[in-house]
């Protein structure tokens, strides 16, 4: 694969540029909460496009940056739903205070983090297809097992989750992931699960601990996974194992792809283009399932990598990193 | 799914006897995996392999979701075929059933014997191995390809119209499930073997419908797919598939 490039680096504002708008961005949550700036349906749309911005940046690092093909995002998602929701309604008495919710989705992040790390730990030996099929079947295991845990209400579902995801709280999570994986990414253990996506072997003799950088990569991806969820099943106060089923997992593999591997801003760009072209689309019923998967079989014939493929914003980048960019280009 | 969908498409047009509307089925099938390849995967052999298994689950979800907008509602498929049970040493069967066991033993063994014996089989196992190499041996990587994808519809379309005998209710969403679980048994048995699919294949089914029998219908999800997990921690290649070699 060629080296990722760096899209318009005019070099003076990018240092600031990323705190302002993360800061805008929370800013405008807050000054909606406090005076509601948009209507509900807006607000609902914003939300679901934060939520799908973190599962889609989170897949990307085990899908793009290390190069796997998983199928099994969703049952992360339900993993952290789940255990987020069945700790604020069954086991934390009463309501749940807001200053307390930012740790109950952290809460539904660790469980799934931990299974993550499980599946790792089970996956190691494989690669490629046989990977996909092991995450299809941790997708296919944890639908089967809440639909047979009575505790979990069964095929029915949990009832009786409030509704504590703002605005706001949505805004933080998603910097929060994107400045994690970023941070991730360009430290020494993400140069590492990147090399695994070039060569696992030649990466290994270079002496990248492969199988610690994939289990890292895991659990990171799991955990906002699981943190999506959470978020997710706040924001709607119903989850049932069937909103975890394998279209849900391609529905996130679809915006990764759209948006572009190992990319975070392709990632930000994709979630957000398939959130508002699925409600834009709206009109279309069920022709709409049909224009989606055409659009991306037409983007993979045409760039084969999504919209931003391998290519990150300047803004983005840290600082140290888009320095030595900038060395490479003028010696 | 398509294959299902032909054949009730053209039975209710044209009543044929059973097996000209296999055959006739499977020549749409296998023009329709042909176009397809030349489609959405030709342009994309240069391409990382993701790129490709990405078009094929978005045409997947074309297909299924076109038939869907255009048939919301599962149909009746009609019976083609005269069933007859009877029973041999405690057992009940019908004839539908040895049938269908017949045809898939007869295409499994066909589709065996032409990959490990016929120049089409070996320059298809060769194109596997090394893609870069084999062009320059002669073979014409395209053809061999295409050919594939052909052959592999032909016989989807086949277990799609068996299918439809077999449980006569054709919908749009009637195909994914067992497409996936025809993935998780070639897996099983090993990728790249017919053998260890045909072995994958019977391996699923004989624990699905055990499992249905011993505990509730709804763990037999759980426990088929846990039973995947197990057999790739011990076998990450499947039961009969050989390592990848890795090369340096």
């Amino acid at each position: 694969m060629p080296t990722p490039r760096t899209l318009g680096s005019s070099v003076a504002g990018c240092r600031w540029a990323l705190p302002v708008l993360a800061a805008s961005a929370f800013l405008a949550a807050l000054l909606h909460q406090q005076w509601a700036l948009f209507n509900g349906y807006t607000e609902f749309v914003l939300i679901t496009a934060g939520i799908n911005i973190i599962l889609c940046a989170s897949l990307n690092l085990v899908n793009g940056y290390m190069g796997e093909f998983s199928v099994g995002h969703a049952g992360f998602m339900a993993v952290g739903a789940y255990a987020a929701g069945l700790l604020a309604v069954k086991i934390l008495p009463g309501a749940t205070p807001v200053w307390a919710f930012p740790l109950v989705v952290a809460f539904g992040g660790v469980i799934a983090a931990a299974i993550g790390f499980l599946l790792a730990l089970l996956s190691f030996k494989t690669r490629g297809d046989y990977l996909a099929i092991i995450t299809l079947a941790f997708l296919m295991i944890v639908k089967s097992a809440l639909e047979n845990i009575p505790f979990t209400g069964g095929p029915r579902g949990l009832l009786g989750i409030e509704r504590l995801t703002t605005l706001p709280q949505t805004v933080a999570w998603v910097i929060v992931t994107l400045w994690v994986i970023r941070n991730l990414v360009y430290s020494k253990f993400g140069r590492g699960i990147t090399a695994i996506r070039e060569d696992e072997l030649a990466a290994g003799a270079m002496g990248v601990r492969t199988r610690e950088a994939k289990i890292l990569a895991f659990v990171v991806s799991s955990f906002f996974g699981g943190v999506a969820g959470s978020l997710f099943a706040h924001q709607l106060q119903f989850i049932n194992p069937a909103t975890f089923d394998i279209i849900r997992s391609t529905d996130i593999l679809v915006m990764v792809y759209i948006g572009g591997v190992a990319s975070l801003t392709g990632s930000l760009l994709g979630a957000v283009l398939v959130t508002v072209l699925a409600q834009l689309l709206q009109p279309l019923g069920t022709w709409r399932a049909v224009v989606m998967p055409l659009t991306l079989v037409f983007l993979m014939l045409f760039r084969p990598r999504g919209l931003l493929g391998l290519r990150e914003f300047a803004w983005l980048l840290p600082g140290r990193e888009l320095l030595q960019r900038i060395k490479e280009k003028s010696p | 799914m398509v294959g299902a969908f032909a054949c009730l498409l053209l039975v209710s047009l044209v009543p044929l006897p059973f097996i000209v509307a296999l055959l006739a089925v499977m020549v749409i099938t296998a023009v329709l995996g042909a176009l397809i390849e030349r489609v959405a995967y030709r342009p994309l052999r240069q391409a990382p392999r993701v790129s490709a298994i990405i078009t094929a689950l978005g045409c997947g979800l074309v297909i299924q979701n076109t038939t869907l907008s255009l048939s919301p509602y599962a149909r009746p498929m009609p019976r083609l075929f005269e069933s007859r049970t009877f029973e041999f040493a405690g057992v009940t069967l019908n004839s539908l059933q040895l049938f269908i066991i017949g045809v898939s033993g007869v295409l499994m063994l066909g589709l065996d014997f032409v990959i490990r014996k016929t120049d089409w089989g070996i320059a298809l196992r060769a194109t596997a191995s090394d893609r870069a190499t084999v062009p320059l041996m002669g073979v014409p990587v395209n053809r061999v390809i295409s050919l594939t994808f052909a052959v592999g519809g032909a016989l989807a379309g086949a277990a799609g119209v068996l299918y439809s005998q077999a449980y006569p209710v054709v919908g749009a969403a009637m195909g994914a499930l067992i497409g996936w679980k025809a993935f998780v048994a070639a897996v099983i048995g090993g990728i790249g073997s017919i053998r260890g699919a045909v072995l994958g294949g019977y391996i699923l089914g004989v624990v699905e419908v055990t499992t249905v029998v011993v505990l509730p219908s709804t763990w037999r999800d759980l426990i088929a797919y846990s039973l995947l997990l197990v057999i790739l921690i011990f076998k990450p290649n499947g039961l009969l598939g050989s390592a990848a070699q890795q090369k340096v």
